[in-house]
């Protein structure tokens, strides 16, 4: 969760990502930023997140990314 | 409920807001309204003329009437084609039982429907009936549609932006302006050289318009109505020697009377220097009247016509009609004097 | 049948009174037979193109849907030896297959596309290219007809299978169902571009006759009928005037026609698509929304989330990610963050997918190069707004007029001035007229033609511009109502006499001030060229 924490904050260094809920329902991260974000996901914990998981859900918080990350690590 | 009242209210809005966009032809091109005026009518005709302009500006009722006592009504309208002219005929025939009817032929030669304005002014007019629903259809051009005639607001709801006070005034009947179907000019336009007509390719009548003459010659013959075939005296459009071959042999095949007046002119008397307004294509008033006595005499000679001054009603109704013919005939002159043309009976200034 | 014609009111009619007369559940049927009645309007054969793509789309997803069966029984069944690595290893194994069953159905589908659509661009540019390098050989253009809508419900089932493929749709065993999702008629001709998990819910089930649903349908409809025949269609003629002439109408003409063109534009595609939404509305049937009041954005992205919300969505899922995240992107971006440096290489992937939608973008617009110019415009500004971020938000630190209302304005007119004027390159039929035309708004001063009487000969008369005017004050205001919540609630929560008079008078204007008729040409509606 902490490498997590460091790739979002590398992104926009004045959100609060630990408590943040409505990352893209508030727009604070763009498409853009999903992209960079997935292939630093990808990097650094070897998860390649396929596009169909580019819903809100999966990206409105840290959290829910976190979780995402994990599962796709179990499959 | 509600519900009804709403739909009640929008159906007689539609139907006033159609009442008030349609045209009314009242200051400038009165053919249109011509077809509306014989509903108008009260009293029956011995003749009915039918057919296109050569017509309705050839021919004088109130002329028969004082030459004659002769009854009659032209319905007439502009480029009117001859499906239009046989149902016009037929539905002529389901309000009165004429002696005679008189068709003019020059509308032989359009086998298709033709122009969308003339269309309109021909059939916009007629009461709704049988016949008027198979005119339509019969004329239709590309871009018309059956429901534009049905609901005519569909047809003329951009003339929202041209209403003048004239469209209220008129909303639900049209200017008095004809003479038993006839439209009068007094004006004069020498005719110059007519052209010769243009070499066609091929100058045989269509099949279509022959059946629609064969129904007109079967129609009259059931309701046992004198059917007359003529060819109005216009010096244009040009009459072919070919297509006048081909009427006087389909005259005599079927047994109709068929008379050509262009070969009649000097015993007429025209003399289309006075008697035309428009350099021959159509007779001024003066024509028309001497057209109407030589034709009055022609059908008195030949037919069995009685004289119908005696009736007191008729009497009164063509005394009604001729005052306003007189009426009309004073203005008009008047008009001529006054400005040298006809203002406010369409005609156009001309500048020398 | 375009949508503002009798013969489809008659169709509608009479669709939505046996919709509602026979078994619910054999309603989804009706709409079946209605839909391909309506696209065998435009001509019987064209009906092989709907059932080449239904046919092959739901051949390849039962393959995927098998091969998925086939993996699940063989994980259950040898649960107690496959390890992680095996499993993962068996399960790459028949996504590789259905990825391969994917590409037959879309190399099919939009090789059918691109060959109705594209061949003779094609065969234009290899002639170009050809006389460019002094050869004579000339390939003759072939004759083909361009079937209704294909652009729109390709795209719709192309999605549809690729989320088959990815999982996040349910395959549609029912062939007469897949045929409505791809046929179903509102949507044929100009879209939205519906997604399967939303349309078929509510597509398929059985509805039972909602009279608000009706009535609210009803009014959508007609203010769709409103926009387009008394705005869009009024208008037209001054539109055409201008860009069919560029010789003649140039500086402030190109500024007249820009603006009559957005108004036009908005009213013909936002009226067509409130015409869909109502008809499915009349059903019962939920249909996405594609329009967000575009012309209220503050800037170019906004407006592309605002404007053609579907085309944007689909593009955004099924293109811009998928190559933005793949392997080989991700691996160029490696390779440039170590080469390029560290912003570089972050950006690469993002601007090389942004182009590259945007070009397919453009190219989805029209077979020609002024829609890719466009495209990829719109691509090069979203871009270039994007780096000039930092520049922004010095300049609202700078002068704090972030919630200024004057701004606020300042930037929707800004907004519509430069998408009006990208549009340029939707007028002239090509590129090279597109910017002169643009460039004489600056070196052509003769914008005293809109004080002397010059655009009263354009076409349209001053009372037409009355009637646009009108119009367009009339979108204004119900766009400013519809901030506050949807305009038909509104006004159903007033009297019943409101209710009526609103309908009553929407119905008399279109009957009458409506741009139809004879006089009138019937215009397609822009889209339908798609």
């Amino acid at each position: 969760m902490e490498d997590l924490l460091e790739i979002l904050e590398e992104l926009h260094a004045d959100v609060d990502f630990e408590n943040c809920e409505t990352l893209i329902d508030s727009a604070i991260l763009d498409s853009f930023d999903i992209v960079t974000l997935i292939a630093e996901v990808d990097s650094v914990f070897d998860v390649a997140i396929p596009a169909e998981e580019i819903i809100p859900e999966n990206f409105n918080s840290a959290k829910a990314l976190y979780s995402l990350i994990q599962r796709l690590d179990e499959e | 409920m509600i519900l009804i009242t709403a739909i009640l209210l929008c159906i007689v809005s539609l139907y006033l807001a159609q009442k008030l966009l349609m045209p009314k032809y009242s200051t400038e091109i009165f053919e249109g309204a011509l077809i509306e005026d014989y509903y108008n009518e009260t009293t029956d005709h011995q003749v009915v003329f039918i057919g296109d302009c050569e017509v309705y500006e050839n021919f004088s009722p109130v002329t028969l009437w004082e030459e004659y006592g002769i009854t009659s009504y032209i319905r007439g309208s502009s480029q009117q084609l001859i499906w239009q002219s046989y149902y016009l005929m037929e539905e002529t025939l389901s309000y009165e039982k004429p002696d005679i009817i008189v068709f003019n032929v020059l509308s032989m030669q359009y086998d298709e429907p033709q122009n969308e304005a003339y269309n309109r002014m021909t059939l916009d007019g007629m009461k709704w009936s049988g016949a008027k629903a198979q005119s339509i259809s019969a004329s239709m051009t590309e871009e018309e549609s059956f429901l534009e005639y049905l609901f005519p607001l569909l047809r003329y709801h951009s003339r929202w932006s041209e209403l003048t006070a004239d469209d209220i005034t008129y909303m639900f009947s049209k200017k008095e302006m004809f003479h038993s179907g006839y439209l009068m000019r007094v004006d004069t336009k020498a005719a110059g050289s007519i052209p010769e007509g243009k070499v066609l390719d091929d100058y045989q009548f269509s099949d279509v318009c022959y059946e629609y003459l064969d129904k007109m010659v079967e129609l009259c013959e059931k309701e046992g109505v004198q059917l007359i075939l003529i060819k109005a005296p216009s010096l244009y459009p040009y009459w072919y020697d070919e297509w006048e071959e081909q009427m006087e042999s389909y005259a005599k095949e079927k047994g109709v009377p068929y008379v050509n007046y262009l070969e009649e002119i000097a015993e007429i008397g025209l003399d289309f220097s006075q008697d035309t307004y428009d350099g021959g294509l159509h007779l001024n008033l003066s024509g028309a009247e001497k057209m109407s006595k030589y034709f009055g005499a022609w059908l008195k000679d030949n037919y069995d016509l009685s004289d119908q001054r005696e009736d007191e009603t008729l009497a009164g109704v063509w005394a009604e009609k001729t005052d306003f013919y007189e009426k009309m005939k004073d203005d008009q002159y008047r008009e001529l004097e006054e400005y040298g043309y006809l203002k406010s009976y369409g005609a156009r200034e001309v500048i020398e | 049948m375009l949508f503002t014609s009798y013969s489809f009111i008659l169709f509608l009619l009479v669709v939505f009174i046996l919709y509602y007369c026979i078994p619910k559940i054999y309603r989804w049927v009706l709409l079946l037979l209605a839909s391909y009645f309506f696209y065998a309007q435009a001509g019987a054969s064209l009906l092989m193109f709907l059932l080449g793509t239904t046919i092959s789309t739901y051949i390849v997803s039962m393959q995927i849907l098998r091969l998925s069966n086939i993996q699940k029984a063989y994980i259950a069944e040898n649960k107690a030896i496959l390890d992680k690595t095996a499993k993962k290893e068996y399960k790459a194994k028949i996504k590789k297959k259905q990825w391969r069953w994917l590409l037959v159905c879309l190399f099919f589908n939009f090789g059918i596309l691109a060959i109705f659509k594209y061949t003779n661009f094609a065969i234009d540019n290899v002639n170009n290219l050809i006389a460019v390098f002094g050869g004579t050989k000339q390939f003759s253009f072939l004759d083909l007809v361009l079937p209704m809508g294909i652009s729109f419900y390709m795209f719709q089932t192309m999605g549809y299978i690729i989320d088959v493929y990815r999982g996040t749709a349910k395959v549609e065993r029912n062939i007469g169902k897949l045929a409505l999702f791809v046929s179903f008629f509102p949507q044929l001709i100009q879209g939205p571009i519906s997604r399967y998990n939303d349309l078929s819910r509510t597509l398929f089930e059985p509805h039972a006759f909602d009279s608000s649903n009706v009535w609210f349908g009803f009014q959508r409809i007609l203010w769709g009928f409103f926009k387009k025949l008394v705005i869009a269609d009024r208008i037209l003629p001054a539109v055409n005037t201008i860009i069919q002439a560029p010789e003649e109408y140039q500086g402030a003409y190109v500024l007249a026609g820009m603006v009559f063109y957005a108004i036009q534009l908005f009213a013909d595609f936002t009226g067509g698509i409130d015409i869909v939404i109502g008809i499915g509305q009349i059903f019962g049937i939920e249909i996405a929304e594609n329009f967000n009041r575009p012309y209220f954005s503050k800037n170019i992205t906004e407006y592309w989330r605002r404007w053609h919300i579907t085309m944007g969505t689909w593009f955004k899922d099924y293109l811009f990610y998928p190559i933005s995240i793949c392997k080989p992107m991700r691996k160029l971006s490696k390779w440039s963050r170590n080469h390029l440096g560290e912003a570089l290489g972050r950006k690469l992937p993002v601007y090389i997918s942004t182009l590259v939608v945007w070009f397919v973008t453009g190219l989805w617009h029209g077979a020609s190069w002024n829609f890719i110019t466009w495209g990829v415009l719109n691509g090069v500004i979203i871009l270039i707004s994007g780096e000039c971020a930092p520049l922004y938000k010095w300049f609202h630190k700078r002068f704090h007029v972030e919630n200024k209302l004057w701004y606020a304005a300042f930037q929707i007119l800004r907004t519509f001035l430069l998408m009006s004027s990208l549009r340029l390159l939707d007028c002239y039929r090509d590129v090279g007229t597109s910017f002169k035309m643009f460039g004489t708004l600056f070196s052509n001063w003769n914008y005293e033609v809109f004080f002397n009487g010059s655009m009263l000969k354009l076409g349209i008369s001053v009372a037409d511009y009355i009637v646009v005017l009108l119009g367009v004050l009339l979108l204004l205001f119900v766009s400013l109502r519809q901030r506050k919540g949807s305009v038909r609630q509104q006004i159903a929560a007033k009297p019943i006499a409101i209710n009526f008079m609103v309908v009553y008078l929407l119905l008399m204007a279109i009957i009458i001030l409506g741009a139809y008729g004879i006089g009138y040409d019937a215009s397609q509606f822009i889209y339908n060229q798609f």
